[in-house]
């Protein structure tokens, strides 16, 4: 059977998503369920309860002979009513894509940007996917970077992702929490595996970035950037501190979540700059 | 109209002996104008940008100033320059000496490469480069004035991106000349300095450098002219209102653009004669004598604004899918508009534009004047509705071709490019592979903001909201602009 990759969105310029212009290409599916997440509708794959179907107001979805939910992109007006409609945390607007559809995607932009970066949902799920797309990019345009943006939760040293950590150039990776019970209560999964991916990384010269977003009150800010700061120290990585915004996350977890004030993110940069990271960013 | 220009209290000094020179030029008739002519001009549809009735010194001057830099000059009783201070100190004096149409010069010279030989403590030169260019804002009042950098890093170039970082002014404009020999340094400064006050723009060097066999300069609001000669005269045709006098689209080509077309050439033709052949500018000026400008050098410019709207009028083009930006149809029609023009101006040979220019006038993307309604700038989509990036620039690219002296889009960036200023420059790297000519952008946080091509304060604008004075003439065009043409109002580029 042809492999495909369940596609939630293309961006084809971001300049969030790694070194320079990159078009980023977010997977469907997750194996975390942050409270904090942006996307919760990049969660679960479509269980097809079709609920969204009658809230389309402009008909762009419509159910087939198989079953499926196809979304009529040229209908679609955006107004989400459609994810909002959603109790699963999934979206119909999710696309499959085959490498050779994303290749002919990445051929339109490729003067103007520095690479691809694959992220989520969680890109490493669909490693084997990714794995061919980014030995045919390498393959066709050798100019152009492949990263990947994870939040670690699958053990990169396995022999399974041999071939995958390989053909990626560079990764960049979230550290939510260090503290074990509050990465688990935060996220659902334990924080072991992200911190052997952390020093797995590093010490193979892969590893771009780490993000931590900063949540006041639940989090223990300080623990996770001292310690992230210590393991990335002296190393040419850079470390973004994420102010926590509301934006985008799910109604009934807002009421536990606080923002930082700013006071507090250039501290825990200041924290980082003494534990030896040469580039820290507050986003 | 002369007292009241005398007892203004809004404009400044010297705006008013400009304004009333122009007054006493505008007070005879000396060219020769046909019927059809006058008609175009009475209705709108043909403008000459307020260049006046009797001209007397071509529109647009691009002095070498490399020549005044090797000889200094006799005239001016100017010695060749020694050291930085002498440098900028002598080509402050020239400047004061360069006509054009507004009065000002609109062309300073590749400043980096020409300040390049007298840096030698990088501390002096930074402060001799502060001073020189807050000079310059503050007596050519007129952000029309233009100077260009590059292609190659220099430490001036560099000096001087940080200098228009640290003083956020208007003026002068600034294009850096972009070819694969720009290192990435540079063009790294020069796109974080366009993110705090909207300059330099990006030129496409190698088209340049093609189109006018070496050296060119970007002068004015974008317009690239040979380096050493410059532009008589520059006659635009406003698209939107001449498509309405056509009944269908081939009316519009084979008849209604060809017309027009001829007296917009004979038009040009005239004024260039009356600064050649009767104005004496060319028998007398310094700058002709002290060879830092040849006749031959010289053309005329055949300008235009409003394609959107001409295309979107004659396909009765409402919704957004049929229109220029988006249509394939409306977008090959547009081409073949400006095709045409470029084919009509090739063919006629003129004596009023030199022999560099194989005895033609050329093509200008024109950007509109403040008074403007209903005609997007030369080949731009309006703004309002542009598409996303990519798009915007592959739907642009095409037309940059056909418009050697001039072509431009601007892009504005949200804060969160300060932050990866490499993605730009990606950006800009393919749209040059593309072949789009100019890119000029600017961050929505900037007080300096690019209106059509120049440059003006937000916080300036406010002033004039207010009735208060303000030091430059630009600064009235861009008010203007922002209220009749939404020009502050573009799409911000975010991701």
């Amino acid at each position: 059977m042809k492999l495909t990759g369940k596609i939630n969105r293309i961006i084809k310029f971001s300049n969030v998503d790694g070194p320079g212009n990159r078009m980023a290409i977010f997977f469907q599916g997750c194996n975390f369920n942050c409270d904090y997440c942006h996307n919760p509708e990049t969660i679960n794959i479509c269980k097809k309860c079709y609920a969204c179907i009658s809230k389309c107001p402009t008909s762009a979805l419509l159910k087939n002979e198989m079953g499926n939910i196809v979304w009529n992109e040229k209908l679609c007006c955006e107004c989400d009513e459609c994810i909002k409609s959603c109790g699963f945390n999934s979206s119909p607007k999710v696309k499959e894509y085959s490498i050779d559809d994303l290749l002919e995607s990445i051929s339109k932009v490729k003067s103007f940007i520095k690479g691809i970066t694959v992220s989520g949902g969680e890109s490493t799920l669909h490693y084997k996917f990714i794995t061919k797309l980014f030995i045919e990019v390498k393959k066709r345009w050798p100019n152009l970077t492949c990263f990947v943006d994870t939040n670690g939760g699958v053990n990169l040293q396995d022999e399974n992702y041999r071939e995958f950590v390989e053909n990626t150039d560079s990764f960049m990776l979230d550290v939510k929490a260090w503290e074990k019970n509050e990465h688990l209560e935060l996220t659902s999964k334990n924080v072991d595996i992200v911190i052997e991916n952390l020093y797995f990384l590093r010490d193979i010269g892969k590893l771009f970035e780490v993000r931590s977003v900063v949540v006041s009150e639940k989090l223990n800010n300080k623990l996770t950037v001292e310690s992230v700061s210590k393991a990335i120290g002296k190393k040419d990585i850079r470390y973004k501190i994420i102010k926590y915004r509301q934006f985008g996350v799910r109604e009934e977890k807002k009421e536990k979540l606080f923002s930082p004030k700013d006071e507090e993110l250039k501290e825990l940069a200041k924290l980082a700059e003494e534990n030896g990271v040469k580039n820290t960013l507050i986003i | 109209m002369i007292l009241e220009t005398i007892k203004s209290q809004k404009i400044t000094f010297e705006q008013k002996v400009v304004a009333l020179a122009r007054l006493a030029e505008g007070s005879i008739e000396v060219l020769n104008k046909s019927d059809a002519l006058k008609k175009y001009i009475e209705d709108g549809i043909i403008c000459d940008l307020f260049e006046g009735n009797a001209p007397y010194r071509p529109r647009y001057i691009v002095p070498d100033y490399n020549v005044f830099m090797e000889q200094g000059s006799k005239f001016l009783n100017i010695e060749k320059p020694t050291n930085i201070w002498e440098a900028v100190h002598g080509l402050l004096i020239l400047y004061k000496h360069v006509p054009s149409i507004t009065t000002m010069p609109v062309y300073l010279g590749n400043i980096d490469y020409l300040l390049e030989p007298f840096i030698k403590d990088e501390n002096e030169a930074y402060l001799a480069i502060k001073l020189f260019l807050k000079h310059i804002d503050s007596t050519i009042t007129d952000s029309f004035c233009h100077a260009n950098i590059g292609p190659k890093e220099t430490k001036a170039g560099i000096l001087i991106l940080r200098a228009m970082r640290e003083l956020e002014l208007p003026t002068p404009n600034l294009t850096i000349k972009y070819t694969e020999e720009t290192t990435d340094k540079i063009s790294i400064e020069a796109i974080k300095t366009a993110l705090v006050t909207a300059k330099p723009s990006f030129a496409n060097d190698k088209m340049f450098r093609e189109d006018f066999n070496g050296e060119y300069g970007i002068v004015s609001c974008y317009n690239g002219l040979k380096v050493g000669g410059g532009a008589n005269t520059l006659v635009r045709v406003r698209l939107g209102a001449l498509s309405k006098l056509a009944n269908s689209k081939e009316e519009f080509l084979e008849k209604v653009l060809p017309e027009v077309s001829k007296e917009m050439l004979e038009y040009i033709d005239e004024r260039s004669r009356f600064i050649i052949e009767e104005s004496g500018f060319y028998e007398s000026s310094f700058l002709i004598k002290e060879g830092l400008l040849e006749k031959e050098k010289f053309t005329g410019l055949f300008g235009f604004v409003g394609l959107a709207e001409c295309v979107n009028n004659l396909l009765g083009a409402t919704d957004k899918k049929e229109r220029f930006g988006y249509s394939e149809e409306a977008n090959n029609l547009a081409l073949k508009i400006v095709e045409t023009m470029h084919n009509i101006i090739a063919n006629h040979k003129t004596k009023y534009a030199g022999e560099f220019f194989g005895n033609t006038h050329l093509l200008h993307s024109q950007v509109g004047i403040d008074t403007d309604r209903n005609e997007s700038p030369g080949c731009r989509i309006p703004v309002g509705e542009e598409p996303e990036i990519f798009e915007h620039i592959v739907q642009s690219a095409p037309f940059h071709q056909y418009c050697p002296s001039g072509i431009g889009d601007i892009f504005v960036f949200d804060e969160t490019y300060k932050s990866n200023p490499e993605a730009i420059l990606d950006i800009i790297k393919g749209a040059f592979e593309t072949n789009l000519r100019f890119f000029s952008l600017y961050s929505d946080t900037c007080d300096v903001v690019r209106v059509t091509g120049y440059l003006v304060k937000r916080s300036e604008i406010e002033k004039l909201d207010k009735g208060e004075q303000v030091l430059r003439d630009t600064t009235i065009l861009g008010k203007g602009a922002r209220d009749n043409a939404k020009a502050l109002g573009r799409k911000l580029r975010s991701e």
